[in-house]
């Protein structure tokens, strides 16, 4: 077809431990608006940044209109015509539109090491006008809402005189009415010829915009389809597959435990919107949904890290005022985060350090003397019970596999005697063997009374662990389900709820918006 | 610093850049200090104090506007004290050693700046060293070479006696011989020279707009096809021009190259570099704050001496505002 503007075969890349893509195709018409779906990790980025010459891929084909082109840096692609708006937007905060839009080749004066304002300034404004955009040139980017540095970002793009247009993710910062002057914006483009990309894991919002869909799943193509010819539930089948995961839970529900923390109507500002649950004695709670959905800013709230606007916590029936990570632990919570290098250890330390760091104050002799022989005690219980495996207690926690130092965080917190555990992503960046041992420790935790919340992105690991399944989307709880009742289609369908478009009830939208 | 004041009369403006709240405040407090001192002390705006002040702001000055640059970018220099006096070694060497004429000299000396910024911005850009750590080693690089070329000792200029002429001299006041007030020392006429030069390049020029690009969002401004590597070396080597301008200016007014001194100019420098609005963060500042800068933190000293406050505790006052200054900063920041 001579309407074809990209086509991408065979495409492979692989990064340190991870197959990030795996024979990957895809297709771009002229004047069309093609949807990229997929989980967190299934790679529609990482494609999307080798057609941009972000990423080099490390084998396959790029066709550009039907002839192979080498795209070898996004100074490249931008020369073919393909530009690229990053989720995380690419602008220079201090400077202003124009120069920002003009960046790394801005017009000169005779002289050539002067800037010639003037034209800047003019060309920026014809851009804009061909926007439609109200803006003023010399306004700095900073000063601009998320929406209106994307209408920059736009402008960039377009003064490339750009064919090809990838957004990734592009609404996730914006409002209703943002997004649809962003929707009003790219029809003008189709209209216009521009091929435009949409990456977006907000399937309602597919079925708005977009006349193609294609899926891929774990870093591979999984299938092309008409936005006419198909529905939401398809698309959700497409993205999660047809795996079949292991046994439901171990442990049955018990309703009649205790509830050991409530949180009553949490607010903080759009990125938490009345937030409530519960969490029993002995139970794992899961929390599932797509990046950005908030989970880890519940986590964060309850701990104390980031300060709430409203709302209440009651640690065993009590209420809790928790202004900061301190008092989190003194009400027996414990956060284990998804960055474990960075906010779990002292990686230049040994495993005996770490281990008893936090509840160091347990091991102050008289006159603040570290009692050294209990310490090696309990590390050396702790590493035991837990099965670390590690050569010594000497051992520097940066040479331990990433298994073992998630384990001796969790010592780390046992020790420190907490009720209330938050595990964030717990086994993100562990082998499969590994996996499972830390799944076990959960379970025995829990055996033992623990509560647990578990935030994950894999919802493999979310069915199988959780007792209960509380699902968020945008800051919102938009589901809750018990074990029994959970597969991922229904946790997908409520991770991709979004508030406005979607009716509150929980019933898919149908396909048709 | 020694001697020294400012009348905000003598700041130019026009082309300097206008924004930040900070440099309001920075001017007021110039303001506020001016009163204060002239209210508390006749002396003060006596004509000869007047001058002190812009001497001793002059060669500050002159290293804090090159400084500016480097903080925009988001970086820091802390060898332009040292490579300032490697510089002035350098003019003495060119000069009283092998007897070169002075305007070489001078050139030589500015050059030999320029040079060390050179390596510094080679080292941060391409060996991807912290400025900090980078620019701490060119700090000691250039103190010992100093000790080493001078051998210890001072290199005066005693043969060429236009040499001290150049900064102490007034060139202004020579066509006017009766009128006392323009007898303005030419080092004023330096300061303002450089200032207005690096108020145009920051606001003019291609290596001013990468500047600002490179401290606003260093990623996305190589995204966009700029030679990252090139332009921060251009900054670096930009602040080492003024560093070896207030080598030459230093050596001129003190008549030697004095190969101990220099260390702790960079600290007063970036100071005024501060006090003056330009962010530490990065991809903000200006000249003019800057000037203000450098003037606040002479005026404080000049009329603290005035006023018989001991030495030591001029210092102390000088840290306080230092800390007060990026305190406002901060606050500022955290509204918006």
């Amino acid at each position: 077809m001579s309407d074809v503007l990209v086509t991408m075969e065979g495409v492979e890349k692989t990064f340190p431990g991870v197959h990030a893509l795996s024979q990957c195709r895809f297709e771009l018409r002229k004047g069309e608006v093609h949807a990229l779906v997929g989980e967190n990790g299934a790679g529609k980025s990482t494609l999307m940044k080798v057609l941009a010459g972000v990423y080099l891929k490390d084998s396959g084909r790029i066709l550009y209109k039907g002839k192979e082109a080498d795209i070898h840096n996004p100074r490249a692609a931008q020369h073919l015509g393909i530009s690229m708006i990053h989720q995380e937007l690419n602008l220079m905060p201090h400077l202003t539109i124009a120069q920002n839009i003009f960046i790394g080749r801005e017009p000169r004066q005779a002289v050539k090491f002067m800037l010639d304002d003037k034209a800047i300034n003019d060309n920026t404004q014809q851009l804009l006008d061909m926007l439609h955009l109200k803006l003023d040139p010399r306004t700095k980017v900073a000063d601009l809402t998320v929406a209106k540095q994307q209408m920059v970002e736009i402008a960039k793009a377009l003064s490339f005189n750009a064919e090809v247009l990838i957004m990734d993710e592009p609404t996730a910062a914006l409002t209703e009415a943002e997004i649809d002057e962003l929707f009003r914006t790219i029809r003008r483009l189709r209209e216009q010829g521009v091929g435009t990309v949409y990456i977006t894991h907000r399937l309602e919002e597919l079925f708005l915009i977009s006349d193609r869909v294609t899926v891929m799943r774990d870093g591979q193509y999984v299938g092309t389809v008409n936005t006419a010819d198909t529905n939401r539930d398809e698309i959700i089948r497409m993205m999660v597959g047809r795996t079949i995961y292991e046994a439901a839970p171990d442990i049955p529900e018990n309703g009649k435990q205790d509830i050991v923390l409530e949180v009553k109507n949490l607010n903080r500002g759009r990125v938490l919107q009345n937030i409530n649950f519960h969490l029993k004695r002995g139970e794992i709670l899961g929390f599932a949904g797509l990046m950005g959905a908030g989970r880890t800013e519940v986590a964060r709230a309850i701990f104390g890290a980031d300060p709430i606007d409203t709302g209440e916590i009651y640690v065993q029936g009590k209420k809790a005022h928790i202004k900061s990570p301190n008092d989190a632990v003194e009400h027996g919570i414990g956060y284990l985060s998804e960055d474990r290098k960075r906010y779990g250890l002292t990686l230049g330390m040994d495993v005996e350090t770490n281990v008893v760091l936090a509840a160091f104050r347990k091991f102050l002799g008289i006159l603040g003397v570290v009692n050294y022989s209990r310490t090696r005690l309990t590390a050396e219980e702790f590493v035991k019970t837990l099965s670390i495996k590690t050569p010594s207690l000497k051992q520097k926690v940066k040479n331990l596999s990433g298994g073992n130092q998630q384990k001796l965080v969790i010592a780390k917190w046992l020790i420190a005697d907490t009720d209330i555990l938050i595990f964030d992503e717990p086994t993100r960046g562990i082998d499969v063997g590994a996996k499972s041992e830390i799944y076990k420790l959960l379970n025995d935790l829990a055996h033992q009374g623990k509560a647990i919340i578990m935030i994950s992105s894999e919802l493999p690991e979310i069915l199988r662990m959780s007792h209960r399944i509380i699902v968020m989307c945008e800051g919102r709880i938009t589901g809750e389900l018990s074990s029994a009742e959970a597969t991922q289609e229904k946790i997908m369908k409520y991770a991709t709820e979004r508030g406005g478009i979607v009716q509150t009830n929980g019933a898919p939208a149908s396909a048709a918006v | 610093m020694d001697i020294s004041i400012g009348t905000p009369k003598a700041l130019p403006r026009g082309l300097l850049r206008s924004d930040a709240t900070q440099r309001l405040l920075a001017f007021a407090a110039l303001i506020v200090l001016i009163i204060v001192f002239s209210l508390a002390s006749p002396n003060f705006l006596q004509f000869n104090n007047i001058i002190g002040i812009l001497l001793a702001t002059a060669v500050n000055g002159v290293l804090a506007l090159g400084v500016t640059f480097v903080i925009i970018t988001g970086g820091i220099d802390l060898s332009i004290g040292t490579v300032m006096t490697f510089s002035a070694v350098m003019t003495g060497v060119f000069i009283t050693f092998w007897q070169l004429p002075i305007p070489i000299g001078l050139i030589g000396g500015i050059a030999t700046g320029a040079f060390a910024g050179f390596i510094n911005g080679t080292i941060i850009a391409k060996m991807k060293i912290p400025p900090f750590i980078a620019t701490l080693g060119m700090m000691y690089v250039a103190k010992g070479l100093s000790l080493v070329i001078s051998n210890l000792k001072p290199i005066y200029f005693n043969d060429t006696p236009g040499f001290r002429e150049i900064v102490m001299g007034s060139a202004l006041g020579s066509v006017f011989p009766e009128v006392e007030v323009l007898q303005i020392p030419n080092a004023v006429f330096f300061l303002f020279g450089a200032a207005l030069i690096a108020s145009f390049i920051l606001g003019r020029t291609i290596l001013g707009r990468y500047t600002f690009a490179l401290g606003s969002n260093e990623e996305a401004t190589r995204l966009s096809g700029v030679n990252v590597d090139r332009w921060k070396i251009a900054v670096y080597t930009l602040g080492g021009v003024f560093a070896g301008l207030g080598g030459v200016m230093m050596a001129s007014r003190l008549n030697s190259a004095q190969p101990a001194l220099g260390q702790g100019y960079e600290l007063d420098a970036i100071a005024a570099v501060v006090i003056g609005g330009t962010s530490l963060s990065g991809g903000e500042g200006t000249i003019m704050g800057t000037i203000i800068g450098a003037f606040v933190m002479s005026v404080l000293v000049n009329g603290l001496r005035i006023l018989s406050v001991p030495q030591e505790w001029q210092t102390v006052v000088t840290g306080a505002i230092v800390i007060l200054a990026v305190y406002l900063d901060i606050l500022r920041r955290r509204k918006s």
